[in-house]
């Protein structure tokens, strides 16, 4: 089971996704922006970063990209596709997924560890966990606010495709405490909070059994590679 | 500003009209170099200086290049040291930045540097680029930057400008950082009056890398091509260096805003990925980053460390601004480039590669078997000099040494005067205050603006007593990493207070469970020219200088930053100090809160009568007098030997340094972190100490620790500290469920209401 993670320049987190994969017990593989070819991989991560600088809206130029184009072509054929933060921002700038991502409310950015609710667990990345179970990610980001019109708010109420809902605390003005989607289909899901960063023992958020012991995040791309092998 | 109107109005002043019009008038005093550097230049040249020649002088001879004043002080760090504690030092002072084999056939390199003026005319971009800068020097010396952390001090939390400050260098520190995918995980955070007119901006930033990569910059092989890559050359930080480094605010005069450099993080990351590409690839042979200075500084060092020559077509130069002078080109602090030493062989390999990354470079020149520097505009010579007397043999300064007259009187003002409570539940609401006080309160505020997540090493951060990053992910070997300086405790007595800033660092290393293993330094002062202020330096070094040996660490290299004055008035001597430690598997650190219910509270070492200087004199009584508390190296080596021993057994499940606001403080912060409660008596230290309640709660009396214990262990470890002589007395008990902090015979504090304005107070400050 190979899963890819593409590097745009500017992409920080590629190497902590690789990781992830790999604790979850698949390869990862690298993929370059500038290339088409996705190496016939499984399932394809977008991590988090500042893509090409973001000096446009977060994500819009690497929206563009060659290798984003493949992504665009093969999701629409069933490839499982996860992006996280920058990634997320990458999904709604290529229409994979509906609304849009502006500055945080308080203008600051933000880095915490948040807790989140499952909203959807019908998804390729989310079939481990229960549905409305509790989970703690890390979330860090500068535009994280998510915003789409009633209409489109309506739609993913009511089509169930929340994937994933901010609980307690709302970090950063996401309209219905949304923090991350999945497609009609359920192979595209995107978020802002870091599932990568909660895969290892020590180096996780802190939980009430011990210092950065949450690893939440491992599920994602164990529920993937379950998904995948099942296929 | 040098402008062109100061410099040539129209055509190149070039070396043959040195020679043709040796009179002309040149702006030297503008450029900052005093009379006897001007005749000095002229010896060594045998004629006028070009105006490109005089500008990298200038610039290369300022405070901040050239190290003037304080490199006879400096030279202690190199001289006080024994064979033992270079053991693992495989690059020392003078480069970049010093490199410390850890072990495993790894190595890691960490330096801290000041970016304090430009933090204060435009706090955003003077932070920013602080960052950028010293991210540069870590990644020129062949490694891959892992980490930073930032040391800072504002004024007074309620004047109204600190709040533009304050807001200014977070973001930029924020925007920079994060963009490079650095996790930021620990620094400090002081306010106090003095910084007003100048803070302090001190950025640190730690690299790995295996010990076959490391990179030197030095350009040793004639015919190696000369490439600077990166962004473009424009017309930011112009003259920074000298204009803004070398010189005092005033509070009126021109606006210096244009002096200050521009960063972009993209830019640095990709030369970032880039440049490790190439390294990797082998195909430099020397590298060096521009930072102050620019190509003045990396072409002269370059060639003066490889001790050979070079010559540079500074037309082959790009340019973001087609109108700058070449005296321009050769002092621009544009941000985001480096200039590297290629094999003329392997031009086509670097090409590939920064082509890979779309990072623009051009070939500049080549090195040449010649003790000459000689950098062409065109067809037209405009600098024809020996590199070393630009790079290395500019002037050395024995500045005037003071006693300061206040001294005397500011040491005899000591804290007795102070009325000290009896009522215990005064004595509580003083620990409330200090708690909430703005530099004893929750930095969150600060800290949740930074990523220290990324890279998925970062085993500690803020605000635990250091930061800690995995190095080898295969055996868990990492570092710890402590920054600190009391400018207080430096003010009344800068000899102990360099001491202590090095004994408080070093113990915060040691709780991680990690040994102490290397120093860094970033002395922060006021004007040199200024003999009180010598003598504060002075004082600082040899303390400092001394201490390491004493604890048997080396200075692997550093930064001064002097000139930190508003008017006539310094600010407090800021020597801040950063200790770099080895964990063999950070799987073993020690947590810095109390995590679980019914562990045993120990506080190690002995509490004197200490609280001249403390936070509790400042902030409760607005006093500052007397002497900083003492400090015992050879007690603070063995309480650190004992916690590496006590962490290796695994017998210790907390551990947390006694420091700012004594042990009241600490068992707050200790129980804060992870909201665990404790039962806490004094009464055994203060019979044991013969103290009162004052001086037990707040007294900051060093090499003290608190750590926690498992019943479990409690026999075993107790029986440890009895071997290795370290002073050990059970104060309380934690508890999981009262939510409480009890001290007995003095108050039961609930721990929500002390969170609650823990937490509000930079909020409340700042928003």
């Amino acid at each position: 089971m190979k899963i890819g993670v593409i590097t745009y320049p500017g992409t920080l987190d590629d190497r902590d996704a690789q990781r992830a994969i790999r604790l979850a017990g698949a390869e990862p593989v690298a993929l370059w922006h500038a290339d088409e070819n996705l190496k016939k991989v499984d399932a394809v991560v977008l991590p988090g970063g500042f893509s090409y600088g973001d000096y446009l809206r977060c994500g819009a130029i690497a929206a563009k990209a060659p290798a984003t184009k493949e992504v665009i072509r093969l999701a629409g054929q069933g490839l499982p596709v996860l992006g996280i933060c920058n990634g997320f921002q990458i999904l709604v700038e290529s229409h994979l997924l509906p609304g849009g991502l502006i500055r945080n409310e308080n203008q600051h950015f933000v880095c915490r560890d948040q807790k989140l609710k499952v909203e959807n667990n019908q998804t390729a990345w989310t079939s481990l966990f229960e549905k409305d179970e509790e989970i703690l990610i890390p979330l860090k980001n500068g535009e994280g606010g998510y915003i789409a019109t009633d209409e489109t708010l309506k739609m993913l109420e009511g089509e169930n495709r929340i994937a994933f809902r901010y609980v307690e605390t709302n970090p950063n003005g996401s309209m219905n405490d949304i923090a991350g989607l999945t497609n009609e289909r359920g192979n595209v899901v995107g978020l802002m909070p870091h599932p990568e960063h909660a895969v290892e023992p020590g180096f996780g958020p802190d939980t009430s059994i011990a210092m950065k012991s949450g690893i939440d995040g491992l599920k994602f791309f164990q529920s993937v590679l379950q998904q995948v092998v099942n296929a | 500003m040098l402008g062109k109107k100061k410099l040539e109005p129209s055509g190149v002043d070039t070396t043959a009209m040195a020679t043709t019009e040796p009179e002309k008038e040149q702006p030297w005093q503008e450029l900052g170099l005093k009379q006897d550097e001007y005749e000095e230049i002229k010896n060594i040249l045998g004629r006028r200086p070009t105006s490109s020649e005089l500008a990298m002088y200038s610039v290369m001879w300022s405070e901040h290049c050239s190290y003037k004043s304080s490199k006879i002080y400096l030279r202690q760090f190199g001289e006080k040291v024994t064979d033992e504690m270079k053991t693992h030092l495989m690059v020392g002072m003078g480069e970049n930045a010093g490199v410390v084999d850890i072990g495993e056939g790894l190595a890691v390199t960490f330096k801290v540097e000041s970016h304090n003026h430009p933090s204060y005319i435009e706090p955003f971009q003077g932070a920013a680029t602080g960052v950028g800068g010293i991210v540069r020097d870590i990644l020129s010396m062949g490694a891959r930057p892992i980490a930073v952390m930032d040391q800072l001090r504002f004024g007074a939390p309620g004047n109204t400008d600190t709040a533009r400050v304050v807001h200014g260098v977070v973001d930029g520190i924020s925007f920079y950082g994060n963009c490079l995918g650095l996790p930021n995980i620990g620094g400090e955070t002081v306010f106090d009056s003095v910084y007003q007119g100048n803070p302090l901006v001190n950025a640190l930033s730690i690299g790995s890398m295996k010990h076959e990569d490391l990179q030197l910059a030095k350009a040793s092989n004639p015919g190696d091509l000369v490439i600077l890559f990166g962004a473009r050359t424009g017309a930011d930080g112009i003259g920074g260096v000298s204009v803004l480094a070398s010189e005092t605010f005033e509070s009126t005069g021109p606006t210096k805003r244009p002096a200050v450099q521009v960063g972009d993080p993209f830019a640095e990351k990709v030369l970032i990925e880039c440049c490790l590409e190439l390294f990797h690839s082998g195909v430099v042979a020397g590298i060096q980053d521009l930072g102050g200075a620019g190509i003045s500084c990396a072409t002269s060092e370059l060639a003066s460390n490889g001790g050979k020559g070079m010559r540079v077509q500074l037309q082959n130069v790009l340019l973001r601004d087609s109108t700058l002078t070449p005296e321009e080109i050769l002092m621009s602090e544009s941000q985001e480039r480096m200039c590297a030493v290629v094999p003329k062989k392997k031009l086509k390999a670097f090409e590939e590669i920064v082509n890979k990354w779309e990072v623009e470079y051009s070939v500049l020149g080549d090195v040449i078997d010649e003790d000459r520097l000689y950098i062409n505009w065109g067809h037209e010579e405009i600098v024809n000099v020996p590199p070393r007397t630009v790079a290395h043999d500019g002037p050395v300064y024995e500045r005037p040494v003071t006693y300061p007259s206040y001294q005397a009187d500011l040491n005899a003002a000591n804290t007795s005067s102070l009325p000290r409570s009896e009522n215990p539940v005064e004595i509580a609401s003083q620990l409330l205050e200090l708690i909430a006080s703005p530099n004893q309160a929750d930095k969150s505020w600060i800290t949740a603006q930074y990523d220290k997540y990324v890279g998925g090493n970062t085993a500690l951060s803020m605000p635990d007593d250091s930061g800690m990053i995995r190095v080898s992910e295969e055996s868990g070997l990492g570092v710890a990493l402590a920054t600190d300086a009391n400018g207080k405790y430096a003010y009344l007595n800068p000899y102990e207070g360099a001491r202590l800033a090095l004994a408080e660092a070093y113990r915060n290393v040691a709780v991680t469970g990690a040994v102490p293993r290397a120093v860094t330094n970033c002395l922060n002062f006021g004007s040199p020219e200024n003999p009180e202020v010598m003598w504060q330096f002075k004082e600082a070094t040899a303390g400092l200088a001394d201490a390491c040996l004493e604890l048997g660490i080396p200075v692997t290299g550093g930064n001064v930053s002097f000139y930190n004055q508003s008017g006539d008035v310094a600010i407090y001597p800021t020597p801040v100090v950063g200790v770099l430690g080895v964990i063999d598997d950070v799987a073993r650190r020690i947590p810095s809160g109390w995590q679980d219910d019914g562990n045993n509270i120990y506080l190690l070492g002995e509490t004197f009568d200490e609280l001249d200087g403390s936070a509790w004199a400042k902030d409760i009584h607005d006093h500052l007098g007397g002497q900083p508390p003492k400090v015992d190296l050879a007690k603070e080596k063995l309480l650190a030997e004992l916690l590496h021993g006590a962490s290796i057994q695994g017998l210790i499940e907390s551990a947390h340094d006694l420091s700012e606001g004594g042990l009241g403080i600490a068992v707050l912060e200790a129980a804060l972190r992870f909201n665990i409660g404790a039962r806490i008596w004094l009464g055994d230290v203060q019979d044991r100490d013969n103290l009162d309640l004052t001086a037990a709660m707040f007294s900051e009396s060093q090499s003290r620790v608190l750590v926690t214990v498992g019943r479990e262990d409690d026999v075993k470890f107790q029986a440890l500290c009895e071997t290795r002589g370290v002073p050990c007395l059970r104060i309380g008990v934690t508890d999981a469920t009262s939510g409480l902090i009890e001290i007995k015979d003095v108050a039961d504090l609930k721990l929500d209401d002390i969170r609650s304005s823990w937490v509000s107070t930079m909020p409340e400050l700042f928003g």
